[in-house]
């Protein structure tokens, strides 16, 4: 299990760094922006799937003692959750770190099969293309979200993004490791597929969120995502360098 | 340092190859899935700001 216990290695180098660097980005970039909307959701009657809000209406008017309460119901139905400030950013930080370990595994896993990112420039290609499969193509159909806005069913949308992230990300292997041309044919096919069947939208767009602060927060995650990527990308680069020593002998790796 | 530890566990069969790097990207798949898209409140609530920030789907 050698070659299992450096990938897990190379990636947890990776990811920490990527993540970190993820986290300080976002905490710039997209935390304010949902914490903006978040008074659009409070303001709006709480979250899509807490009480109506047409209920707390008519409970005010009839009488100030069960209004507190009703406001503080949102909360309780959802569970734990950190509190605002120090512990969400930190939980933030540790989500970022986590995942950030886990799309590593997955990168150096997927890139080994192709002869492995043999130094941090390699690293770069392979990050953009990270990009364009989990970000950038999934992103097309279901844009980035900020809390209260309207949205398809949960699970359908998710099974839309996996399915639209293997698809890009098969189209654009076949692309860059195979030569031929009605592979390349098919490579376009599967990457424009899941755009043609089209990702699952809700049946209304009436949001109390304005279009600048969504189109603001769609260019802040896109940005945020593709330096996320080529860092990872390059660090893998680098860390993959280091373990094999030179970068000529990465063609003896793969047959 | 001989010539075998300049790639990533060259000595491997190929067969051990595949299986233990599929098993790492599906390690990776299950990290990502767990944080990312699991219905659990708790994780959900606590990985809230990373699932928007990401642009996964999220509520």
């Amino acid at each position: 299990m050698t070659l299992f216990r450096n990938v897990v290695f190379i990636a947890a180098i990776a990811g920490l760094v990527a993540g970190v660097v993820l986290a300080c980005m976002q905490a710039y970039a997209t935390v304010p922006l949902i914490l903006k909307a978040e008074v659009y959701e409070q303001a709006g009657g709480g979250h899509d799937h807490a009480a109506a809000p047409a209920a707390t209406g008519t409970m005010a008017m009839s009488s100030a003692a069960p209004a507190p309460a009703e406001a503080m119901a949102p909360a309780e139905d959802e569970g734990w959750a950190p509190a605002d400030g120090f512990e969400r950013f930190g939980f933030s930080v540790v989500a970022n770190i986590v995942t950030g370990i886990g799309f590593a595994l997955v990168l150096v896993a997927v890139s080994e099969f192709a002869g492995g990112i043999g130094n941090w420039r390699q690293g770069l290609f392979w990050g953009l293309a990270g990009f364009a499969a989990f970000t950038l193509a999934p992103g097309l159909g279901l844009p980035p979200e900020l809390p209260a806005m309207p949205a398809a069913d949960l699970v359908q949308r998710q099974i839309w993004w996996w399915a639209t992230v293997v698809a890009t990300a098969a189209g654009l292997g076949l692309i860059a490791f195979r030569r031929s041309l009605p592979l390349a044919v098919l490579a376009v096919a599967l990457i424009a597929a899941p755009h043609i069947v089209g990702a699952p939208q809700p049946d209304s767009f009436e949001t109390a969120i304005p279009e600048g602060l969504h189109h603001q927060f769609v260019v802040a995650v896109t940005l945020t995502n593709l330096v996320f990527w080529l860092v990872l990308g390059a660090v893998v680069g680098v860390v993959r360098g280091r373990f094999t020593g030179t970068a000529t002998s990465l063609r003896d790796s793969f047959a | 340092m001989n010539t075998a530890s300049v790639s990533l566990g060259a000595s491997a069969s190929s067969q051990s190859r595949f299986m233990q790097l599929a098993l790492a990207a599906f390690l990776g798949i299950f990290v990502m899935g767990f944080v990312g898209f699991s219905h659990i409140d708790a994780v959900h609530n606590a990985a809230h700001d990373y699932r928007h920030s990401m642009g996964f789907p999220c509520h």
